[in-house]
């Protein structure tokens, strides 16, 4: 077979997989549900300079104005005359930006520990997944803080915090998958032709491995969402940014007069998990149908 | 096998903690190393500042003037003896600061495990006996959505509902200060104080325990076993709690002690809201007046708690399935 026809053959079966595989998603409910709610997010984040032009922390009318008042200010004024809809529209960036690159370090880490360990075996195993267990006795929301006490409330140093405290489960998860694959044929020959050992485990097994452990990703986006949250409403987050949780907290000391400071940017957090939560579950339903039909 | 038996087993899992737990210590001695400051930059902000030689003095009589190896030499030593150094934040041993709050956390955080469980295994079984029912859907997606919720905005919630506009229950404070109660009256006090954070703290984790159970049961119904005592005539709450709920609640159980670690760090955030005098407000505030002593004070003695529900949790698994413990295997 000519080297064209091969390449358009496997990237055809390829995009018909995937393809295949988000109409799957948009079939079940939770997945058109959760995606559908998640675009619009991130619609949102991305034209919040447009959607809410200036500076989201400057004062722009009187304080504590109720919303559904003012056309000028639909969700009402905080306590320094902030507009609330302005704030609520930036947070999203904010918590979408924290989390997904929290996640996306995470499960990085966790893969890779998760691929030497269950690969090398033997003490490397030992010594790696015995650390995992230690991490894994650490509260990881006292870790995360223990870095951010350390290293200064900056979003970088945000982002690894998180991903220190959840980088446990994707690695013994990924550990198991490699450990049930290891001894396979097509190991024993990527052996024989003479790749190095982390060759093989990163370039042969690892992809083979990779769905359980994707699985895992919407758990800890939410999580990281909920982390995120908590973190800016102690007031360890980034000072310089609008948070959802910065506003709870801000909304918290004048809790008795206007309740809907601290309730309304609950709502954000409530919505954003809830998409992340139905994606995962969504895709985790598209994944056993197209096994069952495989 | 020999190891059948759970004292055996217990040995076995108090061995390996101990490298799990010098990993912890390990951890605890670099944060205290890469933080701004020492402990005499600390000692001396406390008492109101010293002079340069006075630095060096102290610096030498502590050790900190040797390299990192001696230095970590000795913290090992002072943490054996329970020296946890010293909290600049409340000019006491950390030792004292951290016992006298954990009490309170420990407090919060059984009574919301309980919650959780109790009510989240009793749901899941509503759920899980007729999986795909109207009563399942409605509850799933109740559990869905508390498990959305972030516990301090559900505690702020609940404060505006129970204690802002009807003045139900406190909004903050373990006890009435200074209410001279004792007894069954301080007993009753505290649970009036503790309602609406265990509910915060519980209720989230109650989703978990809910869906766990559920999906859990509703796997068990396709199993061969399920079938077969159904075949031989056994039907309703019988079968249910007999065949499908006694399996189900084995990775409950597990979950139990995964979730301990998650529980106490959900613990900041909750006594916070509600001001608790327990361990997690002291963390954050630790970490708001750069007390790192202190701060890793709180996660050592965590880390000591959620190695203790795990042994707990081990030999309560071991208890429930007799399975478990007759391998050679962990």
């Amino acid at each position: 077979m000519p080297l064209g026809a091969r390449s358009e053959k496997f990237f055809g079966s390829f995009f018909q997989k995937r393809t295949s595989l988000l109409f799957r998603l948009l079939a079940t409910g939770e997945g058109l549900a959760g995606l559908t709610m998640l675009a619009i997010l991130l619609a949102v984040a991305l034209t919040a300079p447009w959607l809410a032009p200036g500076d989201p922390l400057a004062i722009k009318g009187d304080p504590l104005l109720p919303p559904w008042q003012t056309m000028a200010h639909p969700l009402g004024t905080d306590r320094l005359g902030r507009d609330v809809l302005s704030a609520l529209i930036h947070g999203t960036r904010t918590t979408l930006l924290v989390a997904t690159a929290a996640a996306a370090a995470a499960l990085g880490i966790g893969i890779t520990v998760g691929t030497i360990a269950g690969f090398l075996g033997g003490w490397v195993d030992e010594a790696l997944m015995r650390v995992a267990e230690a991490f894994q006795t650490v509260p990881a929301f006292l870790l995360t803080l223990a870095l951010i006490s350390v290293t200064g409330p900056r979003v970088p140093t945000i982002v690894l915090g998180i991903a220190i405290g959840a980088w446990m489960q994707p690695a013994r998860i990924t550990r198991a998958e490699i450990l049930s694959l290891r001894e396979r044929d097509f190991v024993a020959a990527a052996r024989v032709i003479g790749m190095r050992p982390l060759e093989i485990a990163f370039r042969e097994v690892l992809p083979n491995a990779l769905t359980p452990v994707v699985s895992l990703a919407a758990v800890i986006v939410a999580a990281a969402v909920l982390i995120e949250a908590a973190l800016s409403f102690l007031g360890f987050g980034d000072p310089n940014r609008v948070t959802w949780g910065s506003m709870i907290a801000e909304g918290r000391t004048v809790l008795r007069r206007a309740p809907f400071l601290s309730i309304i940017p609950g709502i954000g957090l409530v919505l954003t998990v809830l998409a992340v939560h139905l994606t995962g579950q969504g895709v985790a339903k598209a994944l056993r149908t197209r096994r069952i039909a495989a | 096998m020999a190891g059948r038996r759970p004292l055996a087993l217990m040995r076995r899992r108090l061995i390996g903690v101990v490298p799990v737990f010098a990993l912890v210590v390990l951890g605890a001695f670099a944060l205290l190393e890469s933080a701004p400051g020492d402990a005499v930059d600390a000692y001396l902000a406390g008492i109101g500042g010293g002079d340069a030689a006075q630095m060096a003095a102290l610096r030498a009589e502590w050790g900190l003037d040797q390299g990192p190896l001696p230095r970590f030499l000795a913290y090992i030593s002072a943490l054996a003896r329970l020296d946890l150094g010293w909290s600049t934040a409340f000019g006491r041993p950390v030792l004292d600061v951290v016992l006298a709050r954990l009490p309170n956390t420990l407090l919060l955080m059984g009574l919301a495990t309980l919650l959780a469980l109790s009510l989240g295994s009793l749901l899941g079984i509503l759920c899980g006996a007729r999986p795909g029912s109207l009563q399942d859907r409605t509850l799933s997606l109740a559990a869905i959505a508390l498990y959305a919720m972030p516990g301090f905005w559900l505690g702020l919630v609940l404060i505006v509902a129970f204690s802002v506009e009807r003045r139900w229950l406190p909004s903050g404070g373990i006890e009435t200060v200074a209410s001279g109660l004792t007894g069954w009256d301080r007993a009753a006090d505290i649970g009036r104080h503790l309602v609406l954070p265990v509910l915060s703290l519980g209720l989230v984790y109650m989703a978990l325990y809910l869906r766990l159970m559920r999906d859990g049961m509703a796997e068990l119904w396709a199993q061969d076993f399920v079938r077969a005592a159904r075949a031989r005539g056994m039907h309703g709450a019988r079968l249910v709690l007999r065949h499908v709920v006694r399996n189900a609640l084995l990775p409950v159980v597990t979950m139990l002690g995964l979730q301990s670690a998650a529980m106490l760090g959900g613990s900041v955030v909750i006594e916070s809201v509600f001001a608790i005098p327990g361990l997690g407000r002291l963390a954050s505030e630790a970490v708001a007046r750069r007390d790192t002593p202190l701060l890793l004070g709180v996660m050592l003695l965590s880390a000591m708690v959620v190695m203790l529900v795990n042994l707990l949790v081990d030999l309560a698994y071991a208890l429930l399935d007799p399975r478990v413990g007759s391998g050679t295997g962990g």
